[in-house]
């Protein structure tokens, strides 16, 4: 049975439509991964998934007692919030120390615990980011933009933990990026986004899709070139807001 | 004991700066302060209506400090150009209280009580009341602490976690009208909001995680408050203003320990 299920979402944002018959699906175990230009509605479906956003139209569906876990795009912790590593794996709920420190180590900061968020680098805060997501064993991580700000081999490690994590927990995989080329290898499905669905399937699949290169050029250079095709396609709303 | 006055103003206050204390860590995270200030200007139109209507001049606060928090509730999370719209109806609020009062017939006001607070005239049941509500704010907030504490991190982090960030604030809200409605009698309308930021920001400087933060900073506001009544009974300078210097000198002392530290003396 499919852990996640949304049909026909429709969703406006001050008279910008950001999402427009979107339907999509998520198997248990796969890593699936939206991609689209700025602006095409990928955190938005997002967080209608996870459940911060309330949709106009259509619904989303979950699997009895799914569980989520959830890396947001930034978290942006106030200067005056103390916060140490283990403090923050223990919000909303507490988990025992053994549980704790599993998961830094699945998620690769095995060292970090008494630290405060404040004092971490990027890196390490997206990884323990991941570590307070894995927590609660969830049938379904979502990451959103999660490589924001790490250097590029920063964020190839960051994916390669990834993978690692869904080998570890079983859990499926959705993910939002930017980063195609590194994402793409990694992932079961691809779904490419502009307001609505323009196509999905294996990263083969998408790239020979008809509705790449207007969607994100031919000036990116080596690392897309795998994926240009010679079919126009009609989008041109790129400032839409995410 | 409590017909000692004195003993009565030093429970009032110790009372007032717990429930101050651990709400203020909320506003100083959330950076709520503009949100206090506007909720406790409104409190004098309480006080007038209480005076008008005849009633208790707590349950007149409460009810007014209540609906402007709403109104602030309602509007925040619409558009970002809340602060002006926050400004005109606080200011209007406040205005409106000192002209309503004047009008109210046969008395002659003390309007310095209600500014600036009038801790030494504070009644066995005022105290009942004080406490009462401290008490409700200190279990509604250890209630709700870890989802509050989640929604104050982050929204989506919340909804991702089945809590409702919304609702949360709401809670906030509606404990922030009840610490107005009982510190008024012991810091005034004025000077609330500082009871509310500086034990917590002094607090912050001292503190690893957002639990310790908070007993510190009801353990600085409880000090301050008795401090602050005893310096007042020595120079006989009125207590609410006294116990809030006590409170902004032990943050600028932190702030120069912190100072010192860093540079390594």
């Amino acid at each position: 049975m499919s852990l996640i299920t949304a049909t026909g979402l429709e969703l406006r944002y001050g008279g910008q439509r950001v999402l427009q018959g979107v339907d999509m699906t998520i198997e248990p175990g796969e890593i699936v991964t939206i991609v689209g230009p700025n602006g095409s509605g990928k955190s938005t479906l997002l967080r209608v998934l996870v459940g911060a956003l309330r949709p106009q139209k259509g619904r989303v569906d979950r699997r009895a007692n799914l569980r989520i876990g959830y890396v947001p795009q930034k978290l942006q912790i106030d200067a005056t919030l103390p916060m140490t590593v283990s403090r923050f794996l223990n919000l909303p709920a507490r988990v025992s120390a053994v549980a704790e420190v599993t998961a830094l180590q699945t998620a690769g900061v095995p060292h970090v615990a008494d630290r405060q968020m404040s004092d971490l680098s990027g890196g390490q805060f997206q990884r323990v980011m991941l570590a307070r997501a894995i927590l609660g064993r969830p049938d379904l991580l979502m990451l959103d933009e999660a490589t924001q700000g790490l250097d590029q081999p920063g964020s190839a490690a960051f994916y390669q933990q990834i993978e690692a994590v869904r080998r570890d927990l079983g859990c499926a995989v959705l993910m939002v990026s930017h980063e195609l080329h590194v994402v793409m290898s990694a992932s079961d499905r691809v779904i490419c986004l502009n307001g609505h669905v323009c196509c999905e399937g294996t990263p083969e699949v998408v790239s020979a899709a008809p509705a790449y290169r207007e969607l994100f050029g031919t000036g990116t250079g080596g690392a897309l070139a795998l994926y240009r095709h010679e079919h126009d396609h009609g989008h041109h709303h790129h400032e839409a807001a995410e | 004991m409590l017909d000692d006055f004195l003993v009565r103003a030093a429970l009032a206050g110790v009372g007032v700066a717990v429930a101050a204390g651990l709400l203020g860590c909320f506003v100083v995270w959330r950076r709520m302060a503009y949100f206090g200030d506007a909720t406790a200007h409104a409190a004098i139109l309480g006080v007038a209506l209480a005076l008008l209507f005849d009633v208790s001049v707590f349950a007149g606060v409460g009810v007014v400090a209540l609906g402007m928090a709403l109104c602030i509730y309602g509007m925040s999370g619409r558009d970002e150009a809340v602060d002006t719209r926050l400004g005109v109806l606080a200011h209007s609020a406040l205005a409106l209280g000192l002209v309503a009062v004047t009008l109210v017939p046969g008395q002659r006001i003390d309007l310095d009580g209600y500014l600036f607070g009038d801790v030494l005239t504070v009644t066995r049941p005022d105290l009942a009341i004080i406490w009462s509500a401290t008490a409700i704010v200190a279990l509604v907030l250890w209630r709700h602490w870890s989802a509050m504490l989640t929604a104050t991190l982050s929204a989506d982090l919340a909804y991702a976690a089945g809590i409702d960030p919304r609702r949360q604030s709401l809670i906030l809200t509606l404990l922030m009208a009840a610490v107005v409605a009982v510190a008024m009698k012991v810091v005034g309308a004025l000077l609330i909001t500082a009871l509310l930021i500086i034990p917590a920001a002094t607090a912050r400087k001292y503190a690893q995680t957002p639990e310790r933060m908070a007993l510190l900073a009801v353990a600085i506001g409880a000090l301050c408050a008795i401090a602050g009544l005893r310096i007042a009974l020595v120079f006989d300078t009125p207590v609410g203003p006294t116990i809030i210097c006590s409170a902004a000198l032990t943050f600028l002392l932190s702030t120069i320990g912190e100072q010192l530290r860093r540079i390594g003396i």
